[in-house]
């Protein structure tokens, strides 16, 4: 019961911070800061991974060996290696110091652009293979054939996965906390530094808003899956249709 | 800048000794944590297979807890807060035996059984319910149907996502540097601080990292190949 008042006590008292860190008298914190990055990290990354996703697919050694390598180390590597590469690296290539904001903006883009790729190529190979036979058929150049008929198709499919991605995100922001990026977990750590002596309450509180915010987002990406299987299933034609559209509901 | 020099890292007694000792730190939080998860798990699964809701409902809480709470936060819960309810005598004697990396294991390794419970319940449901009747008809005990004929071919049906988590936990394991363990990130911090050659000690865990990973990929490809039944798709 005390840790419940304690959690209430805690929030009403440091409700801003959490929400938007010390903006306006300091750089913009808390869960906003969370979401900004995380949003513009997926925003990003998108475009970087449709080209990755193409380069993997396409029928040129030349982009197909780069990009399969490129995705491979992303993916074998812990995030937190690859934000201290990035940390280093930037300044050094840029020639000045760089927020932390942007580190992990740029560490985020390369992170989530790897693994959206896998996504995307996912999706685009999911797709029958008649539909890039009958597109070169009609005369589409293999790009073109990819622009107009493919990717609109593959897209929509995986707006469900790349919800669940931009979830993926938000988690992954919390790192920004070990190179002090005032984002939501920073907050709860400033918190706890100041209080000392309820370190259960903080964190609990933290995982709370986490938990609500991601939980959320989960359980749309699950209902749009379920009607763009059915809104597929539906566009095709046959007696496949109904049991495709059973199958995708179990 | 200094020339690139890896040398100067990998011949300097004090820092290789460090960025081993990272590494057998990164590996025991690996293997204590994939432990737990696995049994866990199991066992998770196992509940959830049991008669009632209640049961059922108990372990899609665990499961969706642990999957939109961030790692670093459920490192972060247990390492300063779960450990500061715990009764003083215990906490003075968890510090003397190198609480962090208890901790770790257990925030991961708690972390890790949703995902792979997942895995097994997705592998389970993809049985077909024919086998299941048929194993029951021959006369298998519900233990003998699961043990002999339904959990192997879960399993099976799981292995990839299993292995895509296992690669995912053993990068996990460097988020225990965040609550102060001697992994190997961590050891690269430090050597990165005394020796100023952040390139090449970044350059010496990126490489193992990615040699690890994909090894664990390639043997799970190895035993998933293995496995595979005759005929099957």
């Amino acid at each position: 019961m005390t840790l419940l008042f304690n959690m209430i006590g805690i929030v009403s008292d440091n409700w801003l911070l959490l929400l938007v860190g010390q903006f306006p008298n300091g750089p913009l914190g808390g869960i906003a800061a969370t979401l900004i990055l995380s949003i513009l990290g997926i925003a990003l990354a998108f475009p970087l991974s449709v080209a990755m996703a193409l380069a993997r697919l396409s029928p040129w050694p030349v982009l197909r060996w780069p990009a399969t390598a490129l995705v491979y180390v992303v993916r074998g590597v812990p995030l937190l290696l690859i934000i201290l590469w990035v940390y280093f690296l930037l300044p050094l290539l840029i020639g000045e110091s760089v927020p932390g904001f942007v580190t992990m903006l740029a560490t985020l883009v390369i992170y989530e652009g790897a693994f959206l790729s896998e996504i995307v190529r996912a999706g685009i190979t999911a797709l029958p293979r008649g539909q890039m036979d009958a597109a070169r058929a009609l005369g589409h150049s293999h790009l073109g054939a990819m622009r107009y008929v493919i990717l609109p198709q593959a897209l929509f499919n995986m707006i469900p996965s790349i919800i669940s991605q931009f979830v993926s995100t938000i988690k992954e922001t919390t790192l920004g906390y070990i190179i002090n990026v005032p984002e939501l977990t920073f907050a709860a750590g400033q918190i706890n530094n100041r209080l000392l002596t309820k370190p259960f309450e903080v964190y609990f509180i933290l995982a709370i808003i986490y938990f609500v915010v991601c939980w959320t987002l989960t359980k749309l990406a699950s209902t749009l899956e379920r009607r763009i299987a059915v809104r597929r299933a539906r566009s095709m034609d046959g007696a496949a249709a109904p049991a495709l559209a059973a199958a995708s509901r179990t | 800048m200094k020339g690139f020099d890896l040398m100067a890292i990998l011949l300097n007694p004090e820092f290789s000794r460090m960025l081993v000792h990272g590494v057998k730190m990164t590996f025991i939080i690996f293997a204590g944590s994939w432990l737990l998860a696995m049994s866990l798990g199991i066992t998770l699964l196992a509940i959830r297979m049991l008669p009632g809701r209640i049961a059922d409902a108990l372990v899609e809480a665990y499961v969706a807890y642990h999957r939109n709470v961030p790692t670093l936060v459920q490192l972060m819960l247990w390492y300063f807060g779960v450990s500061s309810l715990l009764p003083e005598r215990l906490q003075v004697w968890l510090s003397d035996q190198n609480g962090e990396a208890i901790f770790a294991v257990i925030a991961l390794g708690l972390c890790q059984a949703a995902y792979f419970s997942e895995d097994h319940r997705s592998g389970l449901r993809a049985v077909p319910k024919g086998q299941w009747e048929a194993a029951r008809a021959l006369g298998h005990s519900y233990l003998g149907a699961m043990t002999y004929i339904l959990l192997p071919q879960a399993v099976r049906n799981a292995m990839p996502a299993l292995v895509n988590h296992t690669v995912s936990l053993f990068k996990n394991s460097s988020l225990a540097m965040a609550i102060g363990v001697t992994e190997l990130t961590h050891a690269v911090k430090e050597v990165e601080n005394q020796s100023f050659r952040a390139f090449e000690t970044y350059l010496i865990a990126t490489v193992f990292y990615l040699v690890c990973s994909l090894l664990l990929m390639w043997l799970g490809y190895y035993f998933e190949r293995r496995s595979r039944m005759a005929g099957a798709l």
